[in-house]
């Protein structure tokens, strides 16, 4: 009798295990936390899961538990797109993906439109499917290569004295020779002809742990700035042997992904005055001491290193997570509260998101990131970013407001670029509904 | 028991000679390719077919094109990616560009000119042989991914260097589905196979495998090392031209040069050394081992729901360690295990 009644038991237990199941909102992480570029992978994909963590800690978003699953991809594209293959139908499907790599997301670019799953590429990937009209399934996030490039120009411009005075100046763009340094070049371009300073374009071979030639060349060429556009490892790399070439570090301007405390940490004292850009304001937040107390006080979080919390990566990936919850709670909104929503209707919040400074503050992130409002012709929704600087300990953000350099020229080339796309693809450009 | 060939008479030289002497071989071999190409495109879920069957194929593919040049002709190379990278932008840039292209033959041109451009990187094979060899093949590796990157015409001015593959189109038939670009990619890939197979069973392949043996030898029996080392260079690279073609094509969508990699020639280069050098089989058994297995850690690690960045590191180290059992246990890798299991079961169950 006993064992019967175990029995009953276990297959009721299932059934409402079964349905917890089936009333959860599932995301797929293709995460990586082994192999070059770990320390941006665990950063960012564990800020993601505290904020989930921290999401259905609370309760859910209007009761929907959010329910993820991470894949190894090891950063490598043809791993990615098996991880991708294998998540996107687990749990009844996946309904929003983010790779944090180029070369993945360039992989499933054209899946995930077929498979109607929107993926976010937060600061990063083809800066031209901010054109919702291209490509519906694609949401780069916040702010894309293209504005940040036109943003540095803006920084670099302002610290000489405007525009006007950066005639006859001659900045060089060392960069990781893949299509993520590449990235950047036809805004560079363009504002070098238009300002008249001179660009010297350097290469690094990926991973970028050998950089004496470029630092060399980069002697040589006594350049006034240098855009480090570097990932990983190379920075450090480059941050240490800009010291040992004598290169002033306030001279040195890195991409976002070039400003973390991973790489600047590992450059000691040589890092001390090195700039780079950012989408996050460093500091601390209200929103990060609740998933100290609420999170990490469980044994719930997702940090090996507690005092990663609030880090450059982790903050990013913090970021990602709100956006993501924002976009759900806002396809709630249309559809049906308390509801699991489809990629479809996921897709749509991504486009009507609002995540304005009074929702911001409700959420405890206020200046954490810009403000972030989308539509079908702006699936960045922003483009603002600022500039900080590492004091030898932490970063300090060395802009009080948010930067945005040249957008109609980002928006002209973004247009000539996805309408070739567009072509490529036969695609007719339109909305969605 | 069942594995015995008591009873099967070879009257002809042609029954003599075939691929697989023994009965069962030939059913077995019908059975699998039966399999393959009737049951699994029907069975198989869309993530088997695109995530697991295809790149298996493909790289197959590619070991088999190093095998030949390894494990046959004896040429130590490290420019495998290299070679596949030439097929898959070539191939791209003959469909961009001749309109009307064919999209086979756009694969074969780009085999073509993989086989040109290997020929051009094996002629210092001509002069040194074993690790110098292998160092000057990297010469190729890392050219090529700089002519990629540094020469727009070649990505056809992509701004960040990234090619998208275009449309498989044969005969008006659209290859967009996980089960019809699986069936495409067997057929090529079973041909190519099949072919290899005769080539190295016929004169060229003894050849190959007399200069691998002992060239000064080969050389004063009548085998001329020039002609036989270059040959090996270009069916080699064609073999691995279409690999990276069908890499791009069938399985990645769009290409960017870092794809192919050195870490990719080195992937290939244990696929080799693990499935067996210098066997066909092997080829298949090891991209399997090398492909196959990390998936298949990754599923049992998630299943024993291990934490993430414990299970990552964990496949990593299983892996590494399972590579040194193989090697210890077995040096001349799967191929060679599979080949003692068939002796063994010839005699089972009456050892004599």
């Amino acid at each position: 009798m006993n064992k019967i009644k175990k029995i009953m038991l276990c297959a009721a237990l299932t059934c409402a295990f079964g349905q917890a199941v089936a009333a959860d909102q599932f995301v797929a992480l293709p995460s990586y936390r082994v192999g070059p570029y770990a320390a941006g992978g665990s950063g960012f994909y564990g800020g993601a899961i505290d904020y989930f963590n921290l999401v259905n800690a609370n309760g859910g978003v209007n009761g929907v538990k959010i329910k993820w699953e991470e894949c190894e991809t090891e950063y490598n594209p043809s791993r990615g797109i098996e991880c991708y293959e294998r998540l996107k139908t687990k749990n009844g499907g996946a309904t929003l993906v983010e790779p944090l790599s180029t070369g993945i997301a360039y992989g499933i670019l054209d899946r995930v439109a077929t498979d109607k799953i929107p993926m976010t590429t937060l600061g990063y990937g083809r800066s031209d499917a901010a054109n919702g009209k291209v490509f519906p399934y694609i949401f780069p996030l916040v702010t894309t290569y293209w504005n940040q490039a036109a943003a540095m120009v803006k920084y670099l411009a302002d610290k000489n004295g405007g525009y006007a005075k950066l005639k006859g100046k001659k900045i060089v763009h060392l960069y990781h020779d893949s299509a993520f340094g590449k990235e950047p070049l036809p805004v560079l371009e363009a504002q070098a002809k238009q300002y008249g300073f001179e660009l010297i374009k350097i290469a690094v071979a990926p991973p970028g742990s050998e950089q004496q030639s470029q630092w060399l060349q980069i002697r040589q060429a006594r350049p006034d700035h240098v855009i480090l556009w570097g990932w990983g490892v190379m920075n450090s790399v480059a941050i240490k042997t800009a010291q040992r070439n004598g290169f002033p570090r306030e001279k040195m301007l890195g991409v976002w992904w070039a400003g973390s405390e991973e790489d600047t940490i590992p450059s000691g004292e040589a890092a001390k005055g090195y700039t780079s850009m950012t989408f996050n304001t460093p500091g601390n937040y209200p929103l990060i001491d609740e998933i100290r107390k609420k999170v990490y006080a469980a044994g719930k979080g997702n940090l090996a290193d507690q005092g990663r919390i609030g880090s450059v990566y982790h903050m990013r990936g913090l970021t990602m997570g709100v956006l993501w919850v924002e976009a759900i709670r806002t396809a709630q909104e249309k559809f049906g509260k308390g509801k699991v929503m489809t990629g479809e209707q996921v897709r749509w919040g991504l486009e009507n998101l609002n995540v304005d400074a009074a929702r911001q503050k409700a959420l405890g992130v206020l200046n954490m990131f810009p403000t972030v409002k989308t539509s079908c012709e702006d699936h960045e929704g922003s483009g603002a970013v600022k500039v900080q600087q590492w004091d030898g300990k932490k970063w300090v953000a060395i802009t009080p407001n948010w930067v945005v350099g040249d957008k109609a020229l980002t928006r002209r080339l973004l247009e000539a670029s996805s309408a070739a796309y567009a072509a490529e693809k036969k695609i007719t450009p339109s909305c969605m509904k | 028991m069942f594995y015995r060939e008591a009873g099967q008479f070879k009257t002809t030289y042609e029954s003599d000679n075939q691929i697989f002497p023994i009965r069962q071989d030939r059913y077995a071999m019908l059975a699998v390719l039966a399999l393959a190409l009737l049951v699994v495109p029907l069975f198989a879920s869309p993530y088997m077919l695109s995530a697991i069957l295809i790149p298996f194929l493909i790289f197959s593919l590619a070991a088999l094109g190093l095998n030949i040049l390894t494990g046959y002709a004896g040429q130590l190379s490290l420019g495998t990616a290299a070679f596949m990278a030439v097929g898959a932008f070539a191939s791209f840039n003959f469909v961009a560009r001749v309109p009307g292209m064919p999209m086979l033959l756009a694969f074969v041109l780009g085999g073509l000119s993989a086989a040109l451009v290997g020929i051009a990187f094996g002629l210092p094979s001509l002069r040194i042989r074993g690790f110098y060899l292998a160092a000057a093949t990297l010469a190729t590796q890392f050219f090529v991914v700089w002519c990629l990157t540094k020469i727009p015409y070649l990505t056809n001015y992509s701004t960040s260097g990234v090619i998208t593959a275009q449309k498989i189109v044969i005969l008006g038939y659209v290859f967009d589905t996980p089960a019809t670009k699986y069936l495409l990619v067997l057929a090529i890939v079973s041909l190519m196979a099949l072919l290899a197979k005769n080539m190295v069973r016929s004169n060229v392949g003894r050849s190959w495998m007399a200069i691998r043996d002992m060239d000064m030898a080969a050389e004063v029996i009548g085998f001329r090392p020039m002609r036989t080392k270059l040959l090996a260079f270009a069916v080699s690279s064609f073999y691995c031209g279409v690999a990276g073609a069908l890499y791009a094509y069938a399985y990645l969508g769009t290409v960017e040069p870092e794809a192919y990699n050195l870490d990719l020639s080195f992937r290939i280069l244990f696929m080799i050394i693990i499935g067996g050098v210098g066997s066909i089989l092997g080829s298949f058994l090891g991209a399997a081992f090398i492909v196959l297995l990390p998936v298949f850690l990754n599923i049992v690690a998630h299943g024993l729901s291990l934490p993430t960045s414990v299970a990552s590191n964990l496949e990593l180290m299983v892996f590494g360690a399972l590579i040194i059992f193989f090697l210890i246990v077995e040096p001349h890798g799967l191929a060679r295990l599979w080949q003692i299991g068939k002796e063994k079961l010839r005699l089972w169950p009456f050892p004599h």
